[in-house]
């Protein structure tokens, strides 16, 4: 019965009563070509305009023409690249209009899918270049006010070496801070795992401590810690360097959040790890330090460093006390030029220092990720 | 003095009873299997043997040595009963020998480099001497419950305690781990094994014991309960695997 039902339905679905429909002669994509042609002379246009007001701003500033001349043919050719994609698309455009004259449907699929993706491919980078267009525009307006206000090169190069030595702080006070965030975070972390009915007045105050401490904005408690303590008297507290309180300051804040990262990394290890190492008879603190530290820490390396990526920018708050580090000694660059380019220096800085760490953390994680789905269970 | 006595113990998760009132006895040498529907409570009868599991009532004694409630060195007792689980629970991070060697080094106190004689003389003789260096995610299932097993006799258990150690491994790797329990079984190594290879347990066995709600409904010699079983429920869970021909 079942083999008879099964192979007249063979019978039908190979006869005429259902036929495969995927559509039928494709036309060509003329509106997306005429989009992206008129897309490409606007942004080309645009972009020589742009090229040619910066090039004259380059010359009344002084740059030698030769050098200003092959820059401006050199980014003409950059902005012409655009028509590459758009050639290939009309060429294809024209492949799926002979097709559809032969009736070959599948090329004409396949020409069109073609000339399609390079129709979209000029409006993607058109849309890129418009951009880059606004931002040198930008740059440009007011006879160039902006770029003399952030980019002032000549300003820059001669206060750099005072903003470098003043980012070493920046250095020294995030380096100290990470080394005592990762014991501190380490030991709240283990206090709010503390275990049995002796463990919970730990417990308690440790989560205080982390709901407290993530609650306060930073800024206030290098304020609060920075200028309060020196005024309480406190002995041997009040006779630390101003550069010690707000490490103390910094590390009491990110330690908050390291803890609850810790945390995290600890309890992600599965129970039954713990009931393995327990029933060969290890102890808690045992288990905790062979079993559970060692296969929670692979797993927060990528949020702890985003924390001290957080941090390593934190420590420009440290000015609000007085600490002469890198942002606060370009505010005073900035106040005597009347001029901003020895911060954009500072942000350099950042930048420089932080982008390696931030790839470094997303390969990481993604190694993690390619790791969980081909390692299975 | 039976070797394991479990007397009227209970446990209950919440509201919800897994073990009701349930006795039973282990002789020394003994290969005890206890077998049933899921949720009649056999892996939660070994991990109460073990400690890991605390029970509401009633007690268990080893040897006439009350194991259970206050003030019982819990990690002394697990020295000497071990305990294999369904999912391996190798420790990841370790090397084959790090697993087998981490318990004789930290609680027994042994040498590292006598640990390690010790876990080379096992696993060779299990025939893992070659993966002693591997890590245990690039290893099989098969072998990685050999070496859990490894890992529980390398404390020299006077008992183990098996918790359904076949149940994640693909079928072709179930007879490689089989072997090793036979293998025990002949050396005299008292056993506990919860499990759904009803051949296996028919072999291997000097008592089967069938749960069922959460206590000892029948218990005999594995010829009684397999081909006479002379309660109904017993003969009912008999009757559905030969249905499933898994006996």
């Amino acid at each position: 019965m079942g083999a008879n039902r099964a192979s007249s339905e063979v019978a039908d679905a190979s006869g005429s009563a259902r036929r495969l429909n995927i559509g039928g002669m494709p036309s060509a994509p003329t509106m997306l070509l005429l989009t992206a042609l008129a897309l490409a002379i606007l942004v080309e246009a645009a972009s020589l305009y742009t090229i040619a007001v910066m090039r004259a701003a380059l010359l009344q500033g002084g740059f030698s023409s030769g050098f200003v001349s092959a820059a401006s043919v050199l980014l003409a050719l950059i902005s012409v690249l655009i028509a590459l994609p758009l050639i290939r698309a009309f060429l294809g455009w024209r492949d799926v209009r002979r097709a559809v004259a032969r009736g070959d449907v599948v090329a004409a699929r396949v020409t069109g899918s073609g000339a399609r993706g390079q129709g979209w491919i000029v409006i993607g980078y058109g849309f890129a270049q418009v951009l880059a267009v606004l931002a040198g525009q930008f740059l440009l307006a007011n006879n160039q006010a902006v770029t003399k206000t952030f980019f002032f090169v000549p300003l820059m190069a001669e206060t750099f070496p005072l903003v470098l030595k003043a980012f070493w702080i920046n250095v020294e006070i995030f380096t100290v801070t990470e080394i005592l965030v990762l014991i501190w975070g380490l030991v709240v972390a283990l206090a709010m795992l503390a275990p049995g009915a002796a463990g919970k007045p730990l417990r308690i105050i440790a989560a205080a401590y982390v709901d407290v401490f993530r609650a306060i904005p930073a800024v206030l408690v290098i304020y609060l810690v920075g200028f309060g303590v020196p005024l309480t008297g406190v002995p041997i507290l009040k006779d630390l360097s101003l550069t010690a309180f707000v490490v103390v300051a910094l590390t009491l804040t990110v330690g908050a959040y390291v803890a609850e990262i810790y945390r995290a990394g600890i309890q992600s290890v599965h129970w039954s790890q713990t009931a393995a190492a327990r029933s060969l008879g290890l102890s808690y603190m045992q288990s905790l330090r062979f079993v559970i530290l060692p296969q929670g820490i692979r797993q927060i390396i990528p949020p702890l460093l985003n924390a001290f990526i957080a941090l390593q920018k934190d420590t420009a708050l440290v000015s609000v006390v007085g600490v002469v580090d890198s942002f606060n000694q370009s505010m005073l660059i900035a106040t005597n030029h009347y001029n901003l380019s020895a911060v954009t220096s500072v942000a350099v800085l950042f930048i420089v220092i932080t982008i390696p760490q931030s790839r470094f953390v997303a390969k990481m994680m993604q190694r993690d990720r390619a790791r969980l789905q081909g390692g299975g269970a | 003095m039976a070797f394991i006595e479990i007397r009227d113990i209970s446990k209950s998760y919440g509201d919800l009873p897994v073990i009701e009132r349930l006795s039973m006895t282990v002789e020394e040498h003994d290969v005890v299997s206890l077998i049933g529907p899921s949720g009649s409570g056999k892996s939660t009868l070994l991990r109460c043997i073990t400690g890991l599991e605390a029970i509401d009532d009633g007690e268990i004694l080893v040897h006439g040595d009350r194991i259970t409630g206050a003030g019982v060195d819990i990690n002394a007792l697990r020295r000497d009963i071990g305990i294999v689980f369904q999912g391996y629970n190798l420790f990841p991070h370790m090397t084959v020998l790090g697993n087998v060697t981490l318990a004789p080094v930290k609680v027994l106190k042994l040498s590292k480099a006598a640990a390690e004689e010790r876990a080379m003389a096992l696993l060779t003789r299990f025939g893992l001497a070659d993966k002693a260096r591997e890590y245990p995610d690039r290893m099989s299932g098969g072998q990685q419950q050999r070496v859990a097993i490894v890992r529980a006799l390398a404390m020299d258990p006077m008992v183990l305690l098996l918790d359904e150690i076949t149940s994640a491994l693909d079928p072709e790797l179930v007879s490689e781990v089989l072997n090793i329990v036979r293998n025990l079984a002949e050396e005299g190594m008292t056993m506990l094994l919860a499990t759904h290879e009803m051949g296996f347990a028919r072999e291997v066995s000097s008592k089967v014991c069938f749960l069922c709600d959460g206590a000892i409904y029948e218990e005999g010699p594995p010829g009684q309960i397999f081909d006479a079983p002379a309660r109904e429920r017993t003969r009912a869970f008999v009757r559905s695997i030969r249905d499933a021909r898994r006996i």
